[in-house]
């Protein structure tokens, strides 16, 4: 693959023709990573996809039977999967939704001459470093309903929200709005400061009404970028695990990656789990497909 | 803004600062409150109406780091006053500290897993980004044929969901021995953060002019030598800020080392949830062990502050 190109070699190459010619250079550079990838990324999916066709238990000695198309027809015509990515999707559009909700309206009221301005970033900017298994944690303790402090602070007495099948999912999207609604600050307070101001002082000569600008002139020139933290989120939260797995284990927030794994790993059903890995596999890539347009998009601008 | 503001625009902007003051103090109060439950004493943890002022103590970190076992009975003046002034607190808390026969304190699993974390996150950060350099300078500086494909594929690994990616992994590593060990999870942390690296780095790399290598060429330096005598210097800033991003990574990681690894390489975020468990978990301990795990992250957050940008953006935007 890429061994096998071929370079216009740059002018000057001549002059380093006492080392390694630049061929060699290049290829040493990019061929172990490139294998390096194909060896821990590419062949285990290869592997899995074997598996995918077939009846394999990791946990029984048993042989792996062929079994064709069978897994993929089955777990298609499985309403209890159709389930699973429907939490998944309304967990996706809850918490993306909340994100840019939060996220966006504090990049605008924070786009202004502010003191401290770069510390009140940096610290709104913590949340999302964090480990998502540890924050799932210990907010474990801030739900908690008879001494958790959101339902103090609230004044919700002892409301449940982890362990009430409706709220549950609603509980999981809130911490992870917690968590990511700065990523979109980030993203939305560098587009915001890539606005030209002579169109504002324009506008504003215009007697253009704060909408009109808003729509106009903001939304629009942000937007590119904006997209690119939407398209980002809406991948992170379809593939979510930690969050949910450790915040509740309701049958009501099981979404899709809990799903597999608990197939993979408790049921050791594990050429069904390949087959479904497989099925969600697609789905991402083309998340990530629409992803990279935007981010080359953004990169010529 | 304008120079000149009218008195509305000034209004607004003290709404706005108090708004995003509020908003700052909301989104802070989570890891404040985790932070101080690490220096309460047990009996005030869990209380309602919560406790927010108390004098703070160590005892939690004490509980931490040792294997302890109920008191029974109240310990003797003379033992109390023999104790050293740690084990003292957990003598206050009707507990005693496990010893073994040559009276050695036993340690808990946190110390043991914490260790995990660091080796296998550091080691994973120097191959990462080690490889990420050499690659994003292959791709920088050199004509690569289907270089947009190559640079997709590179960074469609990084988006695999990790379980999709676990289940044949653990079949492999089953065959070949590598489950709960280090290396099994410094591999895939590797991989994994490998595309994040050639990205960030060929961003920062870019940047640096090419006349300062093609000076050096014709003074008679080979492309080695110019690749690390100006290059790797020109880039130590960027390739800085790759390497704290991917330790963060790393060290955060939890469904991998959840999958991969049960007790020998076990890392911290499977095991400290894993303390909780059922009945009543002391939750002092538990937030003791998560501050420790987060303050390194807190300190690098504030390190990176002004790559954060360009590292959540795979380089993308640039400051």
């Amino acid at each position: 693959m890429a061994t096998a190109v071929m370079t216009s070699l740059d002018t000057k190459s001549r002059a380093a023709s006492h080392g390694m010619s630049d061929i060699r250079i290049r290829n040493l550079f990019i061929v172990p990573t490139i294998l390096f990838l194909i060896v821990f990324n590419i062949f285990p999916l290869i592997y899995s996809l074997g598996y995918s066709f077939t009846d394999f238990r990791a946990s029984s000695n048993a042989p792996a039977n062929f079994v064709g198309l069978q897994n993929y027809r089955e777990l298609l015509n499985d309403p209890f999967i159709w389930s699973n990515f429907a939490i998944t999707a309304k967990y996706v559009i809850v918490s993306v939704s909340g994100q840019v909700i939060v996220g966006f309206g504090t990049a605008m009221l924070l786009n202004r001459d502010i003191p401290l301005k770069g510390l009140l970033t940096t610290l709104l900017l913590l949340p999302m470093m964090l480990s998502m298994a540890v924050v799932g944690l210990f907010w474990k303790l801030l739900y908690d309903p008879s001494f958790g402090i959101i339902n103090y602070t609230l004044g919700l007495g002892s409301f449940e929200w982890l362990s009430n099948p409706d709220m549950a999912l609603y509980a999981v999207a809130i911490t992870d709005i917690w968590m990511w609604s700065p990523f979109v600050m980030l993203l939305s307070l560098a587009g915001l400061s890539a606005v030209p101001k002579h169109l504002y002082e324009a506008a504003a000569i215009d007697r253009a009404g704060p909408f009109y600008t808003f729509f106009r002139i903001t939304l629009p020139l942000v937007a590119p970028i904006l997209m690119i933290a939407i398209i980002f989120r809406t991948m992170e939260a379809f593939k979510t695990f930690d969050l949910a797995y450790i915040l509740t284990s309701q049958p009501t927030t099981e979404v899709i990656s809990i799903r597999l794994y608990k197939m993979a790993f408790q049921e050791w059903q594990t050429g069904r789990s390949c087959a479904l890995a497989y099925i969600v596999l697609i789905m991402v890539l083309a998340i990530t497909n629409i992803y990279v347009k935007y981010l080359n998009k953004v990169k010529e601008r | 803004m304008a120079a000149v503001q009218t008195r509305s625009e000034r209004a607004l902007n003290r709404v706005a600062i108090a708004a995003v003051l509020v908003i700052t103090l909301i989104f802070l109060a989570p890891i404040y409150w985790i932070t101080s439950t690490a220096f309460k004493p047990r009996n005030l943890a869990t209380t309602i109406p919560p406790t927010v002022l108390f004098q703070p103590e160590l005892s939690p970190f004490v509980k931490l780091f040792t294997k302890r076992s109920q008191l029974r009975g109240v310990p003797t003046p003379e033992e109390y006053a023999a104790a050293p002034w740690w084990e003292r607190m957990v003598f206050d808390g009707g507990e005693k500290i496990v010893r073994s026969g040559r009276g050695e304190v036993q340690p808990s699993g946190y110390p043991n897993r914490f260790m995990n974390s660091l080796i296998v996150a550091i080691t994973s950060t120097v191959l990462a980004v080690g490889m990420g350099t050499f690659t994003a300078y292959g791709f920088s500086r050199f004509k690569v044929k289907g270089e947009a494909d190559l640079l997709f594929f590179i960074l469609s690994t990084r988006m695999l969901p990790p379980v999709v990616v676990a289940i044949p992994m653990f079949l492999m590593y089953r065959v070949v021995g590598l489950n709960d060990t280090h290396w099994g999870l410094i591999i895939l942390y590797t991989a994994f953060n490998l595309s994040f690296s050639v990205w960030l780095m060929k961003g920062f790399i870019d940047e640096i002019p090419k006349e300062y290598e093609e000076a050096a060429l014709v003074d008679g330096y080979t492309r080695m030598e110019a690749f690390f005598k100006i290059v790797i210097p020109e880039a130590a800033t960027g390739i800085a800020a790759t390497a704290v991003f991917c330790f963060i990574t790393a060290w955060n990681e939890y469904a991998f080392a959840l999958i991969m690894t049960n007790r020998r390489a076990q890392t911290a975020p499977p095991f400290i949830p894993s303390q909780v468990g059922s009945g009543l978990p002391d939750w002092t301990v538990i937030a003791a062990g998560t501050f420790l795990f987060l303050l390194p992250v807190a300190i690098f957050t504030f390190l990176l502050r002004n790559h954060l940008l360009r590292g959540m953006s795979f380089g993308a935007i640039r400051k």
